[in-house]
């Protein structure tokens, strides 16, 4: 294990003071706080490598092009894949849009399903719906449990409508859930469908191997794991992609351009269309690189110890109901509750009064929060600067609320 | 407690979030209007009965935060029994002081400038605003012969 406190020091932003305190950063499900590394690597990429990369002879450019490829074989390592099965997109919704328009308005015809779930983030359910309705196959979803897992006799029953497509979440953003996705990859290969696994929640805290998961698609955004923010990666089967149609168009993504027509590059520059973001990739390996110092596994035992030590701190709370599986081993990164009587949003700005900062809302999620009857939830969510001092003051500002509200 | 939160939750705040007004449904309405915002949660069903062109009556029914709960139930109050041009006039001073521009309230209007704290707090401007401005969609609706709106204060992302 590490020591949170001493990890602190790294991070430029968690030294800053609001209203006289130490700022309470508890949303990191939304975006982690980046350590003084990655803002470095970033700035010493302006400073001494810039230039577009893949043109002109020049040194400058040459560099820069050796970075962006050294990127994309650091991340390749990292998750199990090949280099060139790393495409470089803007986030996680990038991702996802690129298999949707990529493959799915080729691969999907009329009644075909693509089977998503209850528990996904809007982004994993949206561009289905989009393209659903471009190509007239239908939306399926696997119901989720009142304890916040993923019904797996619903699964069973969903895969004997034969989806063409499995999209699911590895861990929820809203309830912290981890799915057994490797088992549930394996029963949709039974039947012939493809799996496409949102993974944004999942790379900050985990050990994420792709080849372990068996998926043929895996999206991940690189600002909720310590990187910046305009980077991410869709990693999908070299196979598969080769035969995709590229999502975006135009400079970089091709071989020739003739007047009436034009043919591809290989992958993965087939999908990069445009200027890469380079600065954000040379981030990404700089954050990768502080998470490997850290140890991956020793990033999970400090987030299961902080869930185990969170769930029971906040469910002590008078008038607080923890949404999702209680078991610690079943949880990620995130604890979100309800306050009985008091909104969400009430309760936020309490918080935030007391310098604790959460999320409050649907957090994208507004089928899962019609599910479970709630109108919106308030989530704490960590990363590896998270500490035992930040859960006690978030209790502590929990208390105000009563002050407050219970009059 | 800090003192912009203070501000925001005044007594008269409330006072109107724990006992809100305008709860009781009407058996006959001239126009109704739904608000909503997805993005909070906040959800807001509004009906008005007219009468000699004064509002005679209004139902609201408000699901929310406490800023939403208690707007909704100052905006009944302030409106029951005024002319509807009047109460098209002080929703629009609402509207302008939400916004952070300069408005005057009527001096017998004073609660509602308990509303003022939520200024400070730029993310629950909309909270506020939502009772108010689905009331003048409602009524503009009305006037012009459309059917029942659905209105949202959440700018589109």
């Amino acid at each position: 294990m590490f020591e949170p406190e001493e990890i602190r020091k790294d991070f430029p932003i968690l030294q800053r003071k609001i209203g006289g305190k130490e700022i309470v950063y508890l949303d990191s499900g939304a975006t982690s706080q980046k350590p003084k590394q990655v803002i470095e690597a970033i700035s010493k990429y302006y400073e001494t490598n810039n230039a577009n990369v893949h043109r002109g002879a020049h040194t400058l450019g040459d560099e820069s092009t050796q970075l962006l490829e050294e990127a994309r074989e650091t991340i390749a390592k990292w998750i199990g894949g090949k280099s060139e099965e790393v495409i470089f997109v803007r986030n996680t919704t990038e991702a996802i849009n690129l298999v949707a328009y990529g493959w799915g308005l080729d691969n999907l015809k009329k009644d075909d399903v693509i089977l998503t779930t209850e528990m996904e983030h809007h982004s994993n359910i949206v561009p289905w719906q989009e393209v659903a309705r471009r190509t007239g196959a239908k939306v399926e979803m696997v119901k989720v449990t009142s304890e916040g897992l993923l019904d797996q006799d619903n699964y069973k029953d969903k895969l004997k409508l034969k989806p063409k497509l499995v999209a699911m979440v590895q861990v929820s953003n809203a309830l912290g859930t981890i799915n057994p996705i490797v088992e549930m990859t394996k029963q949709a290969h039974k039947i012939g469908a493809l799996v496409l696994v949102d993974g944004a929640q999942a790379v900050p805290h985990m050990k994420v191997d792709v080849q372990k998961i068996g998926c043929d698609w895996y999206a991940f955004s690189g600002h909720k794991m310590l990187g910046p923010m305009g980077i991410g990666v869709l990693w999908g089967k070299k196979e598969i992609l080769n035969k995709m149609s590229p999502f975006l168009t135009g400079g970089g993504m091709i071989s020739e351009v003739y007047v009436d027509h034009s043919t591809w590059t290989e992958l993965p520059e087939k999908f990069e269309a445009g200027t890469p973001n380079v600065a954000g990739a040379v981030g990404l390996v700089s954050a990768i690189e502080y998470l490997d110092r850290l140890g991956i596994e020793n990033v999970r035992e400090h987030d299961k110890w902080l869930t185990v030590y969170g769930l029971q701190l906040i469910a002590g709370v008078e008038g607080v109901e923890i949404l999702g599986p209680r078991d610690a081993e079943l949880r990620s990164g995130s604890i979100s509750f309800t306050y009985t009587g008091v909104h969400a949003h009430d309760v936020a700005t309490v918080l935030d009064s007391q310098g604790v900062m959460v999320r409050s809302g649907y957090h994208c999620t507004m089928p899962l929060h019609n599910k479970l009857g709630v109108v919106a939830s308030v989530r704490v969510s960590f990363n590896v600067y998270t500490t035992k001092n930040d859960i006690d003051r978030l209790v502590e500002a929990l208390l105000e609320v009563k002050k407050i509200f219970g009059k | 407690m800090s003192a912009p939160l203070d501000d925001m939750y005044r007594d008269i705040i409330m006072d109107h979030f724990r006992s809100p007004r305008g709860r009781k449904q009407l058996p006959v309405v001239d126009f109704s209007s739904n608000g909503r915002n997805p993005s909070c949660g906040d959800e807001l069903k509004l009906q008005v009965k007219l009468e000699d062109g004064i509002v005679k009556d209004i139902y609201i029914d408000c699901q929310g935060c406490a800023i939403s709960i208690a707007s909704g139930s100052m905006l009944a109050e302030t409106v029951k029994g005024k002319s509807i041009a009047e109460a098209k006039r002080i929703a629009e001073v609402v509207k302008q002081m939400l916004k952070g521009e300069n408005a005057e309230l009527p001096n017998d209007l004073e609660d509602l400038d308990s509303l003022q704290g939520v200024r400070k707090f730029p993310v629950r401007i909309k909270c506020a605003l939502l009772a108010w401005v689905t009331f003048m969609e409602g009524l503009e609706d009305y006037e012009h012969g459309h059917g029942e709106g659905n209105v949202t204060t959440e700018e589109d992302k």
